[in-house]
């Protein structure tokens, strides 16, 4: 009998390795790119004419982009089980002392300044962010302080550090440059910043999917003590999630300036919680585990279609926040569903 | 008898006031089956905590391999070729039988793609199933995560785990609890199998006849020390419990 079992076990194994469509339709990343491409027909059956047109798709990804570079970081650290509503604060605190710095190294005016200052801001944008994503690690992995908390404080405090900085107002003077190429600028129709965060996301997916970094964000996720009785620095692990998404905050403040022109200070108070539903509407367990970079990607573009596609067919967009509501609650629910089932085995 | 693999001297172990152990010995010879039975709360699951590195024993003396040693995380046991099979599992549910396997010991790709940390994730996939046919897991599939597998099938995959990775000694807290008949089997033959190419297993049970059928030698704890020690083939289930219950003592055993 044995005997008999080891031979199943064995030729399934080598033969039957399930196929790329069959593993995708497992997923629920599937029915969420369905949904997804179900919007778009439906949009673009009532209005034809103003929903497929070049400009329209441009506006929507460029649009999008800060939000799905938030969302890749976000998608990390919602595998670990944790949470990060410091997100939208890090990108204003990013974007401001970015502009900030970029003026202060062309005395005073950064609006005609060249590659070499860009970069600086840059880099400043990126460090900040880092810096933020580091405390927030420290406290949750070291200190052992909820991720909630830890991102709550540091949701206000990054925002209230923003506004002290410039004494609460949007920073101007923004180099131009910066502006047309990567605010403006497209690549055989593609827009720049959004092929920026398409690289984001690409590397993202790949280091979530196929490294060992990405296979102890799910471990941790997954059964963080079994993670740590393999030998898994689960502490060290958690830091660095948190380093990345604010990381990526930090970038996504200096794509936000180079998009807008200037720093502003407001309209990112909700980043967080649309970066979050982005993530959990890809199919990414609240509860850690599991999750995938495409179900975000589809997660991020769900709400901005709906948006976008309301506007043009002349719906009041405020039933955009009830629609997403209602798919977001739903996707949990089934998640949740397919827990209890999978536990009572 | 060869020399011990494994000798432990007097661990005592406190948690604030309460002592878990109370001057506990005891010893594993390399390629045996040693039970470590007792009643509950006569310090088994400690014993074995300070033994695998998971806590570190308040005092006494550790001689593995026959060099005095400490403990100070299971990374520390484990690179000395002692594995764990813990009551709780502790496999991550949401990851596939392949990788939880090779959790902590991912193989990389070689070359550029091994430094930048990608896994090989088709020759983590294949040795997993050499590993897990080669200890009787038996897996309608390997692709599926963890959770969705039965309680026995996860149970072998976390025994087949230790197995793989243990070259000198494995501790199995109570592998065979939660098991159907089939399946309990099957762990008690990994057991020997095990056994067999040399490394020493450490049985934690409390099925009695379990301990017997497959033990070389059965140790006692009774109130955080070592009671008495058995050899399997000369004793009864009687006797066990007379020495687990305080009934029957050997002096000599401490």
């Amino acid at each position: 009998m044995m005997t008999n079992e080891k031979t199943t076990l064995s030729s399934r194994s080598d033969e039957q390795r399930p196929s790329l469509l069959k593993r995708l339709t497992g997923a629920n990343t599937l029915w969420i790119g369905l949904v997804l491409l179900a919007l778009v027909a439906v949009f673009g059956a009532i209005r034809p004419d103003a929903v497929f047109r070049i400009d329209t798709f441009q506006y929507l990804l460029a649009e999008t982009s800060v939000l799905l570079v938030l969302s890749v970081g976000m998608t990390f650290v919602i595998i670990t089980s944790g949470i990060d509503l410091s997100v939208g604060s890090v990108l204003v605190f990013a974007s401001v002392s970015s502009a900030m710095a970029m003026n202060a190294v062309s005395g005073g005016d950064a609006t005609n300044a060249g590659w070499g200052v860009i970069a600086f801001g840059l880099l400043v944008a990126v460090v900040s962010g880092a810096v933020w994503g580091l405390l927030n690690g420290l406290l949750i992995s070291r200190a052992k302080i909820p991720p909630l908390i830890v991102t709550l404080g540091s949701f206000g405090a990054a925002q209230g550090a923003a506004l002290l900085l410039n004494n609460g107002s949007n920073v101007s003077g923004i180099p131009d440059k910066l502006n047309r190429t990567f605010g403006f600028g497209t690549y055989f129709g593609i827009p720049n910043i959004v092929i920026v965060a398409a690289i984001v996301t690409a590397a993202g997916a790949l280091l979530l999917s196929t490294t060992r970094f990405g296979r102890y964000t799910y471990a941790v996720g997954s059964n963080e003590e079994a993670a740590r009785r393999v030998g898994i620095s689960v502490r060290g692990h958690l830091t660095k999630v948190y380093l990345l998404a604010g990381t990526l905050a930090g970038l996504a403040g200096f794509m936000g300036n180079a998009f807008f022109r200037v720093a502003v200070v407001t309209g990112h108070e909700t980043d967080n919680l649309n970066a979050i539903a982005a993530v959990v509407l890809g199919g990414t367990s609240i509860f850690g585990g599991t999750g995938s970079m495409l179900g975000t990607v589809f997660g991020v573009f769900i709400p901005a279609v709906l948006e976008k596609g309301l506007v043009i067919i002349g719906v009041k967009e405020f039933w955009q926040p009830i629609a997403v509501a209602i798919v977001l609650v739903a996707a949990v629910w089934l998640d949740q569903t397919r827990r209890r089932a999978r536990n009572q085995r | 008898m060869s020399e011990p693999l494994l000798e432990a001297r007097e661990l005592t172990k406190n948690y604030g006031t309460v002592e878990a152990l109370r001057g506990a010995s005891f010893t594993a010879y390399p390629g045996e089956v040693v039970s470590l039975i007792g009643d509950n709360g006569a310090g088994k699951s400690t014993l074995v905590k300070c033994l695998s590195g998971v806590e570190q024993p308040t005092s006494g003396t550790m001689v593995f391999d026959g060099e005095p040693i400490t403990l100070s995380s299971p990374n520390d046991a484990r690179d000395r070729g002692i594995e764990t099979v813990f009551q709780d599992l502790a496999v991550a549910p949401d990851l596939d039988p392949a990788a939880n396997m090779f959790l902590g010991r991912e193989i990389l790709k070689p070359g550029v793609l091994g430094w930048l940390g990608v896994l090989d994730k088709k020759a983590m996939r294949r040795q997993a199933v050499e590993h897990f046919t080669r200890f009787g897991a038996s897996l309608q599939s390997i692709d599926v995560p963890i959770a969705a597998l039965s309680g026995g099938q996860r149970q072998s995959v976390a025994v087949a785990r230790s197995v793989a990775w243990a070259s000198k000694l494995v501790f199995m807290d109570e592998p065979t609890a939660a098991l159907g008949v089939v399946q309990r089997e099957r762990v008690l033959d990994v057991i020997k199998r095990v056994r067999d190419e040399g490394v020493a297993v450490v049985l934690i049970s409390h099925n009695m006849p379990e301990v017997l059928s497959v033990s070389d030698r059965v140790e006692v704890l009774r109130l955080g020390r070592r009671v008495a020690r058995f050899k399997a083939a000369d004793t009864t289930v009687e006797e066990l419990v007379g020495a687990m219950t305080g009934a029957l003592s050997q002096e000599d055993a401490a």
